[in-house]
C-alpha cells in the first residue's frame, strides 16, 4: 500500500501526518500493537472509545425503554410507588451507591495506571474493582433474598403487608426507619380503606420494575466483573502502555457507565417519597 | 498530535470521587425533607450532576474529541424522543372522545 492511499484513511483530526516517515508497506511490520489500518496510536485509540461510546448509546435506549415504564406508571401510581419504596433498605442503597463509586474509582485508577504502562498497578486496581463489584453484587443477592422472605416477588405469592399507608399525612413510616430492616415494622393490621386490591396491583408493578431494572443492572455487573477477570492476564504481561491501553479503557467506559445506570436508579426506587 | 494519551493527575480524580459521595449524602438527606414536587426535581438533578461528573472526567470526555461528544449528546436526544413522545401520548389520551363510544 502506497504512503498516498493510507493518507485517504484521515480520522476526525487528521492525524495522518503522524505516521511520517516510518510509513511502511503492507507487508512490512507495523509499530507493535497497532492495527495497519489506523495511522496513529492516537487514531486507534479514538477509534476504540467512540466504538465502545456507540455501543454504550444503545445501552442508553436499552435501559431507557425501562425508565420509560417507571415515569410513566409512576405518574399514573404514585401512592404504590411509595409503598413499595418503602420495603426498600435505604442503608443498603445508600452503602450500594458509594461502593459503586468507590469502584468506579479504582476502574479510573487502573485505566490511569494502563496510560503510564504500570502492569501491576493495573492488576491491582483491576483486582480492587473486581472486589467491589462482587460486594456489590452480595448486597444485592442479600436484598433479593429480604424480598423472597416477605413475599414480595411479583407474579408469585405477592403480598405487600402495609399497617398504613405511607402518605403525606402521617409520621410513622419515617420514624421507623432508623430499624434499617425492610418489614422488621410490620403489624397485623387490616390494609387501608383506599382501595387495598388496587395498591396490591400497582405495588407489585412497582416491584416488577424494581426487579426488572435491577436485576438488568446486576446482569450487566455480573458481565462486567467476567470482562475485568479476562483482562488481568493481559495487563501483567505488559501489553498496555501510553499508546495502546484500549482494552483497559474501553472496558472502563462500560463500567463507568453501569455506575450512571445505577446513579439513577438509587434515588428513582429507594427514595421516592421518604419524607412525610 | 502526541503519539501518547492525556494522563490526568491524581487530585482529579480523588475530587471527582470526594464530589459523588458528597452528593450521594446529599440525595440521602434531601429525600428525607418535604419539599413537595421539588424532591424529585432535586433527586434528578443531583442524580444528573453525578453522572456529568463521572462522563466528563472518570470517562475523559472532557479531553475527547467533539466527534464522541457529539455521539453521547445524540445518545440522550434519542433517549428524550423516546420518554418525550411515549408520554405524550399517554398523557393526551383522555382529550379527545373515541367516536361511536
Amino acid at each position: 500500500m502506497s504512503p498516498e492511499a493510507h493518507s485517504t484513511a484521515i480520522g476526525p483530526r487528521g492525524v495522518a501526518a503522524a505516521h511520517g516517515s516510518t510509513e511502511q508497506g503492507h507487508t512490512g511490520a507495523h509499530p507493535p500493537r497497532l492495527a495497519h489500518h489506523f495511522d496513529s496510536y492516537a487514531q486507534q485509540r479514538e477509534s476504540a472509545s467512540l466504538g465502545v461510546w456507540v455501543f454504550l448509546v444503545t445501552e442508553i435506549m436499552f435501559f431507557g425503554g425501562l425508565f420509560t415504564a417507571y415515569i410513566l406508571y409512576r405518574s399514573k401510581y404514585p401512592e404504590a410507588f411509595i409503598a413499595g419504596s418503602h420495603q426498600l433498605d435505604v442503608m443498603l442503597g445508600t452503602i450500594n451507591t458509594a461502593v459503586l463509586i468507590c469502584s468506579s474509582l479504582t476502574m479510573a485508577m487502573a485505566v490511569r495506571s494502563a496510560q503510564l504502562g504500570r502492569s501491576k498497578a493495573i492488576a491491582g486496581f483491576l483486582v480492587a474493582t473486581i472486589v467491589l463489584g462482587s460486594v456489590f453484587l452480595g448486597i444485592k443477592a442479600t436484598e433479593y433474598h429480604h424480598k423472597w422472605v416477605e413475599h414480595l416477588i411479583p407474579g408469585h405469592d405477592f403480598h405487600l403487608e402495609i399497617d398504613h399507608l405511607p402518605t403525606h399525612h402521617g409520621k410513622p413510616v419515617a420514624s421507623e426507619l432508623p430499624s434499617g430492616v425492610v418489614g422488621e415494622s410490620r403489624a397485623d393490621v387490616p390494609l387501608p380503606s383506599a382501595g387495598p386490591q388496587d395498591i396490591q396491583a400497582h405495588t407489585q408493578l412497582f416491584f416488577f420494575l424494581y426487579f426488572g431494572m435491577t436485576g438488568l443492572h446486576a446482569v450487566h455487573m455480573i458481565i462486567g466483573v467476567g470482562l475485568l477477570v479476562w483482562l488481568i492476564r493481559p495487563s501483567l504481561r505488559g501489553m498496555f502502555d501510553g499508546n495502546n491501553h484500549n482494552y483497559v479503557e474501553g472496558i472502563g467506559l462500560y463500567w463507568h457507565f453501569v455506575d450512571i445506570v445505577w446513579i439513577f436508579l438509587f434515588p428513582l426506587l429507594y427514595l421516592v417519597g421518604r419524607h412525610g | 498530535m502526541s503519539s501518547t494519551t492525556h494522563v490526568l493527575p491524581l487530585r482529579v480524580y480523588f475530587a471527582i470521587f470526594f464530589a459523588l459521595l458528597v452528593l450521594t449524602g446529599t440525595t440521602v438527606a434531601v429525600a428525607f425533607v418535604d419539599l413537595g414536587p421539588l424532591n424529585n426535581v432535586v433527586a434528578l438533578g443531583i442524580a444528573a450532576c453525578k453522572a456529568t461528573l463521572v462522563i466528563l472526567y472518570f470517562m475523559h470526555v472532557r479531553y475527547a474529541t467533539r466527534l464522541t461528544s457529539l455521539v453521547i449528546v445524540s445518545g440522550v436526544f434519542w433517549l428524550a424522543i423516546m420518554v418525550g413522545l411515549t408520554l405524550a401520548d399517554y398523557a393526551t389520551r383522555g382529550w379527545l372522545g373515541v367516536p361511536g363510544r
